[in-house]
């Protein structure tokens, strides 16, 4: 895996650039990718963790240890199959920076991207976990500049760095609580460590674990980075981004949470559950008003993040008062819509990448009629889109119902505020469904439907074959990872099984095509229900086809009362899909419009051009980070005083330090 | 045998489906003082489309023409997984009250498409109200489904049923009736009834439902109308033998079945006859109001899983 | 309760369908045994005005209310020419809408019908010569039955309709 990576990263370095440098750095991609999936599998069916230490290189904090045990390896797997499809993709799609920006830099930070997000997975101790996520921040940094000529790039690129370095703040204070009592920094002794901190601590190491990984994982109200990170990176980047790296903010968790500290009071699932759900109908609200399509898609992630942070919450809510396999069957199901979310958010960028390549416009009040132009594109998007909208028999659909089946137990609990809190947990994930339902209508309908509303859509051509490739490998896996539940369910179990006290014999979860819960609760069968569905619309196809009259098909003009022509000014627009659920949510939305007409100045019954803008407020940009911005501008300015330029003043900062340090000693000696 | 049950209830659904929506709109002339075209008027209507051409706009694709299969595929998948006629049935296991849902959902999510890809405004106007609609009906639903599984323990269908059956007093438990309050608020929106969608206007400013169907003509318009009446089936169905499964035969004899056919068509024609009484009483919502309503809706699931869990 | 109780009291309103009359239709031709046929239970009908004066679309209108109740003989209204099998013009057809009209004629699936109704889509009435006026509607599109009349009465019209699918009443 470090051989593929290595040699991806080092190739890409050293190539002149064309095809053969874009060639070395996909190549390089696909093959670490390859080798990292080949390894978590490994492990997770295997079941025997590797370790491999290098305690000497930085010795001073432990040196460098990596250990991939089953937790970590699903991560890495992740990792591992999201590098394939994206390596592929990207060999074509870089192609349209050829002598704008640098695909050097662009191949080896990728490169470096996916070494330094496998290997947090595989780390052992405080150093190299932190070095590992630093690298993997560092290296996305520059990823998301790689278009640096676009307006937005490099703001966004800033904001990125400010809050993942932030994040990384909190999660290195957690860190540094949690091996205040242990010997080393490994992970292992942290463990055995954790089990003497008093719970003021254990809430403490949580909070800040939850607050550092939940920065990266892109939860409300700790998101404003991400959507203006993804759509400024280039499309294979905000996939792997999106698909995979904000699930590392749920693996620190889960290690933190879980593994290291071994699950908590209640509460914490409650907090979990409240900030999942507000992600997720905040990250869906904002997703249904965008009209630019990689937005629309960075807040959906956000969405898709609460919805496992709310399987989360409900696992270690279950775990806090001690229903323990209610709990494994909730972080599994967690973890299995992080999985699904992986595929088919990342199908949906590279789609979105695709009509970018294409049409080199993202606002889709300017495209349209793509269906035509890029027949295969729009196939797998449209496979994406109903993934999202968690429709059966497709994976979405799969990993939601587990979702809804694991929050069921916690309906019946008797313990203080659970029912109400899963019924709340309920009624968001199911309205969360149904918009994402809408906002996907409009994503692929707006953008692929109807007639081209510019001419930049008219003349798009299909996607170069690699791109189309890399779509179809994530189609066919949302496809495989809905119909192959019953597997992937227990592998998932078997992963968190052992942390904490989550029970070792893993329980079924199914058998054969159907997918069951182990509680006996409820029963489906993911692909017996395709089946069902292809059986059904072929025999509904062939009784039209011998009964249905005998004429042909004729082509029209669309039917529009009558109007002479039809423009593309007529059809609907992005924005007019989602006017009704901006009235109905318009509270949070608090939409502004202004509207300004031009009139001929000749008479007021001719109408010169009209403007319309509208609108909605950022609640979280506006009211909690300008602030806050402002804020931290004003003592920087002040603490700038400190740097006087003047040589004296500094000798006198050393003098300073120097004595405190001296007198530290003196009074604390050891 | 459970498998011939199976296919024989599909296939009922199929049949009567159209006869249903034949009654409630003769019951609706009958209330509105005319004689009307007889119950049976929808499978003529039915007939002729199948043999008539068909126009397809020059901006439509493929999932235009597909569509109408995929929209009429879902709603009868769901016809297997709903108990029309007998508990337990053999597909149980492929899909409980959740997958019947979001199968409806797929076909709403089809649907919507085919209105936008023609490119008319009409077609746009009728996916987003649609979308909307459905997006603000699924809490409403799946609170409803969690009060009936939480007394039921099971999402499973048949489990309700048989767990309903078993427990006759709980049929008039204020979690189930108000269960069944949500869920017929809900019905009229899925279904396109008034006070949400006025199925026989003719004016598109008011459509829901129909302004997606304009484009459509010929086979692709018969199946379309054909997977409405029984989408308004299986919620009758539903609404019928989740919460009054009495009827419903447990053990396969012909004398059950029988009774089971006798007793659906009791409750299918008490409930369209609520509707039609309804329909003509009420005047439609102003689309914006719609929310208002559905929020009551969600008020009530909300209710009635509160009191299912307090009265447990 | 007011409103149940008057539907109640006044019970069936529609009155039967009258014979005779049949001075005011004109067949132009035999209607296609095929399509009397496929509409003999079930006719859609898409009404369009072509410049009227809307006196025949009061009549029309009259046709789904409770007295003439088309729909009992299988006869009912769409929204979409997509959907329709007879096309019910009225008005002499004016130059705005002789696109519109050709339009709609070329939206209608096969097999369609067209009845006119009323004199000024016969022979443009009162109309005749105007400069606003592009001809009768047999000038515009293909037309199966007149309906004369100024305007003709519900009767009459549903006659007309019912004559032109071959079911005579």
């Amino acid at each position: 895996m470090l051989g593929g990576y290595g040699v991806g990263a080092v190739g890409a370095l050293l190539m002149p650039g064309g095809r053969a440098g874009r060639g070395i750095a996909a190549f390089g991609m696909v093959w670490g990718g390859a080798a990292g999936l080949a390894l978590s599998l490994q492990v997770l069916l295997g079941g025997a963790a590797f370790t491999l230490e290098v305690p000497t290189l930085l010795s001073i904090a432990d040196g460098l240890a990596f250990r991939l045990d089953a937790l970590g390896a699903f991560f890495l797997g992740l990792v591992g199959l999201l590098a394939i499809p994206c390596g592929v993709y990207g060999f074509e799609y870089v192609g349209a920076y050829e002598g704008r920006y640098s695909l050097r830099l662009l191949g080896a930070m990728l490169n470096m991207f996916l070494l330094t997000m496998s290997l947090v997975p595989c780390a052992d101790n405080v150093l190299t976990f932190l070095l590992m996520w630093e690298g993997m921040s560092l290296t996305s940094y520059f990823l998301v500049l790689t278009e640096a000529d676009e307006p937005d790039t490099i703001a966004a690129a800033g904001w990125y760095l400010a809050m993942t370095h932030v994040g990384l703040a909190l999660a290195l204070a957690g860190f540094l609580i949690l091996a205040a009592n242990a010997t080393t920094t490994a992970f292992g002794d942290l463990r055995t460590a954790a089990a003497s901190l008093t719970p003021a601590m254990r809430n403490t190491v949580f909070l800040l674990a939850l607050a550092g990984f939940g920065s990266k994982a892109g939860i409300v109200p700790l998101h404003v980075w991400l959507p203006r990170a993804h759509p400024a990176a280039p499309s294979h980047v905000s996939a792997l981004m999106s698909g995979v790296m904000i699930k590392l903010g749920v693996y620190g968790l889960l290690r933190i949470g879980l593994d290291l500290l071994g699950g908590g009071p209640a509460w914490w699932g409650a907090l979990l559950i409240g900030l999942g759900a507000l992600s997720a109908v905040v990250g869906v609200l904002y997703a249904l008003m965008e009209n630019d399509l990689k937005r629309l898609l960075a807040y959906s992630s956000v969405e898709n993040i609460g919805l496992v942070f709310i399987g989360l919450g409900a696992g270690f809510l279950f775990l806090g008062l001690d229903a323990t396999a209610a709990a494994l069957v909730a972080f599994a199901a967690a973890l299995y819509h992080a999985l699904n979310h992986a595929a088919f958010k990342s199908l949906l960028f590279l789609g979105a990448g695709s009509v970018l390549h294409a049409t080199r416009t993202r606002d889709m009040n300017r495209l349209g009629g793509l269906i035509r132009g890029l027949p295969w594109t729009a196939a797998f998007f449209l496979v994406g889109a109903l993934a999202i909208a968690g429709l059966p028999p497709l994976n979405g659909f799969v990993s939601e119902w587990l979702l809804f089946q694991s929050l069921l137990p916690g309906i019946e609990s008797r313990a203080p505020m659970v029912a109400p809190l899963m019924t709340l947990a309920v009624s968001v994930l199911a309205l969360t469904a149904g918009l994402a339902a809408a906002g996907f209508v409009k994503a692929f309908g707006i953008t692929f439907l109807a007639i081209p509303r510019s001419p930049a859509a008219e003349c798009a051509h299909e996607a170069p074959v690699s791109m189309r490739v890399g779509m179809g490998i994530l189609a066919v896996a949302c496809a495989v990872f809905g119909l192959a539940a019953v597997v992937v369910m227990p592998a998932l179990a078997a992963a968190l099984a052992g942390s904490a006290r989550l029970p070792v014999p893993v329980p079924g979860f199914g058998s054969g095509v159907s997918l069951s819960m182990p509680s006996g609760f409820a029963r489906m069968s993911p692909t017996l229900v395709a089946l069902g569905l292809i059986l059904i619309t072929g025999a509904a196809w062939l009784v039209v086809r011998l009964f249905a009259s005998r004429w042909p098909v004729r082509v029209s003009a669309t039917w529009g009362c009558g109007r002479v022509v039809q423009t593309p000014r007529m059809e609907y627009t992005s924005t007019a899909f989602a006017e009704p659920l901006r009235r109905v949510f318009a509270e949070l939305y608090r939409p502004t419009q202004d509207l300004s007409i031009d009139f001929h100045p000749e008479s007021r019954y001719f109408v010169q051009s009209i403007e319309y803008r509208s609108e909605i407020v950022p609640w979280f940009e506006r009211y909690l980070y300008a602030p806050l911005v402002t804020r931290v501008r004003r003592w920087s300015i002040w603490v700038r005083a400190l740097q006087s330029g003047s040589a004296h003043a500094y000798l006198t900062y050393l003098v300073i330090a120097l004595l405190g340090l001296l007198t530290l000693l003196i009074v604390r000696p050891g | 045998m459970g498998y011939v049950l199976e296919v024989a209830q599909a296939a009922l659904a199929l049949a009567l489906a159209p006869g249903l929506a034949g009654l409630i709109r003769w019951l609706k002339a009958r209330l509105q003082n005319r004689r009307g075209a007889p119950v049976w008027q929808p499978y003529w209507e039915l007939a002729k489309l199948f043999q008539k051409e068909v126009v397809v706009s020059s901006n439509a694709s493929w999932l235009f023409r597909a569509a109408p299969f995929i929209v009429f595929a879902s709603t009868t998948a769901v016809t297997f997984l709903v108990p029309i006629l007998a508990v337990p049935l053999p597909f149980d296991g492929l899909g409980d009250l959740l997958v019947v849902v979001y199968l409806l959902l797929l076909s709403t999510f089809f649907l919507s498409l085919g209105g936008l890809d023609p490119g008319s405004p009409f077609g746009g106007m009728g996916a987003s109200r649609e979308m909307t609609v459905a997006a603000l009906a699924e809490p409403t639903v799946a609170l409803a489904i969690f009060a009936l599984a939480l007394a039921a323990g099971s999402t499973n269908l048949g489990q309700i049923v048989a767990r309903t059956m078993a427990d006759p007093g709980a049929f008039l438990s204020p979690g189930h009736l108000l269960a069944f309050g949500a869920l017929f608020i809900v019905t009229l929106a899925e279904t396109g009834r008034l006070p949400i969608d006025n199925p026989a206007t003719h004016l598109e400013l008011t459509m829901i439902h129909e302004a997606m169907v304009l484009e459509y003509s010929g086979r692709y318009l018969a199946l379309i109308e054909w997977a409405a009446a029984v989408k308004l089936f299986i919620f009758f169905a539903l609404l019928g033998n989740l919460f009054i499964p009495w009827g419903v035969s447990v053990v396969l004899t012909p004398t059950t079945v029988a009774v089971a056919v006798a007793s659906l068509l009791v409750k299918l024609v008490v409930l369209a006859a609520v509707v039609a009484v309804l329909e003509t009483r009420i005047a439609k919502l102003r689309l914006f109001r719609v929310p208002e309503l559905l929020s009551v809706s969600f008020v009530l699931a909300l209710l009635a899983v509160t009191s299912s869990f307090l009265l447990k | 309760m007011r409103l149940l109780s008057k539907i109640l009291r006044v019970g069936l309103a529609t009155e039967p369908l009258a014979p005779g009359g049949d001075d005011v239709l004109r067949l132009l031709h035999e209607v296609d045994a095929r399509a009397r046929q496929l509409f003999g239970r079930a006719l859609a009908i898409r009404e369009v005005d072509a410049g009227s004066c809307n006196g025949c679309e009061l009549e029309i209108s009259g046709l789904m209310g409770p007295v003439y109740d088309s729909e009992r003989f299988g006869v009912y209204f769409v929204a979409s020419p997509r959907h329709a099998d007879l096309l019910l013009v009225t008005g002499p057809v004016t130059r705005n809408m002789a696109v519109p009209l050709v339009k709609t004629y070329e939206a209608t699936p096969a097999p369609k019908l067209v009845v006119a109704v009323g004199d000024c889509a016969r022979t443009c009435g009162v109309f005749k010569g105007s400069y606003a006026v592009a001809g009768s509607v047999d000038q515009i599109i293909p037309v199966d039955a007149f309906v004369d009349g100024c305007p003709p009465e519900p009767t009459a019209i549903l006659r007309g309709i019912l004559a032109v699918i071959g079911r005579r009443r």
